[in-house]
């Protein structure tokens, strides 16, 4: 996904010369191709993420489309007071890359996870986020950056990721994609947890239960209007992401269905990492398992939650 | 020991001209109807701005986002009251204005914002910001063949932050003799003496040591900042700083040098009076 991603940003940058690629400190021979070919445009700025979105803010005022690229926490965490004020205040174009969303980094500690960043991410004014689940779905997201307003944070994978994505099902930011019609059970996802839906939701079918999945590839702006139609007749929502369980996808689906619905809401269910750093490494296979968003354990959870949601009154639940 | 610059005597003994006494009855002005203001910091900016906005800044106040204007960011967004005076008196909006400063529908607020203010050319308050976007907006009108210049005018309390440094890093190393930034050195931020909050000395070799092309000078001396800014860059190749030496509050006795004066509610009728007696009716 990353290196899609990546050469991306160079074909971008062939067919519009106002792209520039900046890079912190990235991989030895990132985007060396475009480096070569268009080397006024591929920018190497050092470990100074601060000072970094503060130049691609001033290259974004006079018309450059400034792809910055990072570790997710850099570019969230590190900066988060000039993506806040120099992008979003501004409203300036700039696409932020990030590298390793959610546990993708698993083995290098907290320091590397990013388990907060859409949530901080989408709390900020005029900034759009989206979180590609595979590498068709990132080339089919790049090609659709070049002319959107304002700030995109772009969540990227590990890479290799299983492709599920369909060509036919487009890309538009701010649209949802239904991958499989609701039934009882509606899943809906963001980034890579689209693979471990569609596992789920085969192993669920095997016990008699339709789920539905609804891919949120964009966070913010979050597409209501796709969710209230897929939620019609369904008993149970269940919201999968690889992020702290406050302010994420499970929370944006949670606000949005109080603000349109009010009452008589399907019963929630929140599946996601826990509201704590995380103290273990191994693989973002390995730890997403332990905390139960393997797709095993995704569909006991929905299980146990449609036969929960059977009862009369609305009921929220969370992990 | 360190040694006190010349600049920063003659910073302290030096007189102010009748332009410079208006221009800070405006800022006073506004201090009054709004009940509110960042004072020390607008007055030790005064003449930098000034000499910017009057004999440097290559702008059209009919034509404020003309591709080829100068840019100019007050990185220190707090010192925004001698800006909007600036603004004001070379026409980009009318000086009816300055009396709205901080009223709930004005343009004009505690810290400007692009967009809002006509001339502004970002948005700052937050600290740190605005050197790192002159980087970006310097590097662009090399990569666009543009001949433009950016000044940035950053607080001397304002390069605590870190993120000036890094910026200061990247205007070197993209040689960016486009870029001038001034560094408004009154020596008191907001709790006390730079000297006790985070010392800088010795400044101006930290400033040569990060690439640039340095030059010092009195800040109030409008005569020494025209020559010095009429020449950059000081040294081709190389990103300029200027370290202007000046006093918070100058202008005003009561406000010279005391960090009380650093940003000012109501003004008493006392205080009221003793300007006048400072800077003339108002």
């Amino acid at each position: 996904m990353r290196n899609t991603a990546m050469n991306m940003v160079h074909k971008l940058a062939a067919r519009d010369e106002r792209v520039l690629y900046i890079g912190s400190d990235p991989g030895a021979g990132t985007l060396r191709a475009m480096s070569k070919e268009f080397p006024k445009r591929h920018l190497i700025e050092g470990i100074s993420e601060a000072h970094i979105i503060g130049m691609s803010a001033g290259l974004a005022m006079e018309g450059f489309v400034p792809y910055v690229n990072t570790i997710a926490t850099f570019l969230t965490r590190r900066c988060y007071e000039q993506v806040a004020v120099d992008l979003c205040l501004h409203n300036l174009p700039v696409r932020l890359i990030a590298n390793g969303g959610g546990l993708v980094y698993a083995p290098l500690g907290p320091t590397h996870q990013a388990i907060e960043d859409i949530a901080i991410m989408r709390a900020l004014p005029n900034m759009t986020v989206v979180c590609p689940c595979d590498a068709d779905e990132a080339a089919r997201l790049m090609e659709k950056t070049l002319d959107w307003t304002g700030p995109i944070y772009i969540r990227l994978g590990k890479g290799g990721d299983a492709i599920v994505s369909k060509a036919e099902h487009g890309f538009e930011i701010g649209k949802a994609i239904l991958m499989r019609p609701p039934g009882d059970v509606l899943m809906v996802t963001t980034g890579i947890m689209l693979q471990r839906a569609i596992a789920a939701a085969d192993l669920l079918a095997a016990q008699g239960i339709r789920a539905g999945i609804l891919h949120m590839h964009t966070v913010k702006p979050f597409d209501t209007e796709a969710l209230l139609q897929s939620v019609r007749g369904v008993k149970l929502v269940a919201t999968l992401e690889e992020h702290v369980p406050s302010g994420g996808l499970g929370s944006a689906v949670a606000e949005a269905l109080i603000d349109k619905l009010g009452s008589g809401l399907p019963a929630m269910l929140r599946l996601s990492l826990p509201d704590r750093f995380m103290h273990n490494y191994g693989s973002q296979d390995s730890l997403l398992k332990k905390h139960g968003l393997s797709a095993a354990a995704i569909a006991t959870s929905i299980e146990r939650a449609h036969a929960a949601s059977h009862t009369p009154s609305p009921q929220l639940h969370s992990t | 020991m360190i040694q006190i610059s010349p600049h920063a005597e003659a910073a302290l003994t030096c007189t102010l001209d009748e332009r410079s006494l208006y221009l800070r009855r405006l800022v006073l002005g506004s201090v009054r109807s709004a009940g509110r203001g960042h004072v020390g910091p607008a007055l030790s900016l005064i003449e930098m701005v000034r000499v910017l906005y009057d004999d440097v800044l290559r702008i059209d106040p009919n034509s404020p986002r003309d591709p080829d204007r100068d840019r100019a960011i007050l990185s220190k967004g707090h010192g925004c009251l001698a800006l909007y005076a600036l603004l004001a008196d070379r026409g980009f909006f009318p000086l009816s204005e300055l009396d709205g400063f901080c009223g709930t529908d004005s343009i004009l607020g505690g810290h400007p914002e692009y967009g809002m203010v006509p001339g502004v050319e970002a948005s700052t308050g937050a600290l740190g910001h605005g050197l790192s976007i002159g980087v970006g907006l310097a590097l662009a009108a090399r990569l666009r063949e543009r001949n433009y210049r950016t000044f940035v005018l950053l607080g001397d309390g304002e390069i605590n932050e870190g993120s000036v440094w890094e910026a200061a890093m990247g205007a070197a190393k993209h040689g960016l003799d486009n870029l001038v930034a001034m560094i408004d050195y009154n020596k008191l931020q907001s709790y006390g003496p730079t000297d006790y909050v985070l010392p800088l000395e010795p400044l101006a070799d930290k400033w040569r040591s990060f690439g640039f092309a340095v030059q010092e000078l009195n800040g109030h001396d409008v005569g020494a900042l025209r020559t010095v800014l009429k020449q950059v860059p000081a040294v081709p190749g190389k990103p300029t700083a200027i370290i202007c030496h000046t006093v918070k509050g100058k202008g005003l006795p009561a406000a010279e040098s005391n960090a009380d004066w650093h940003h000012k509610n109501k003004l008493t009728d006392s205080e009221l009076d003793a300007i006048r007696v400072a800077v003339g009716d108002f």
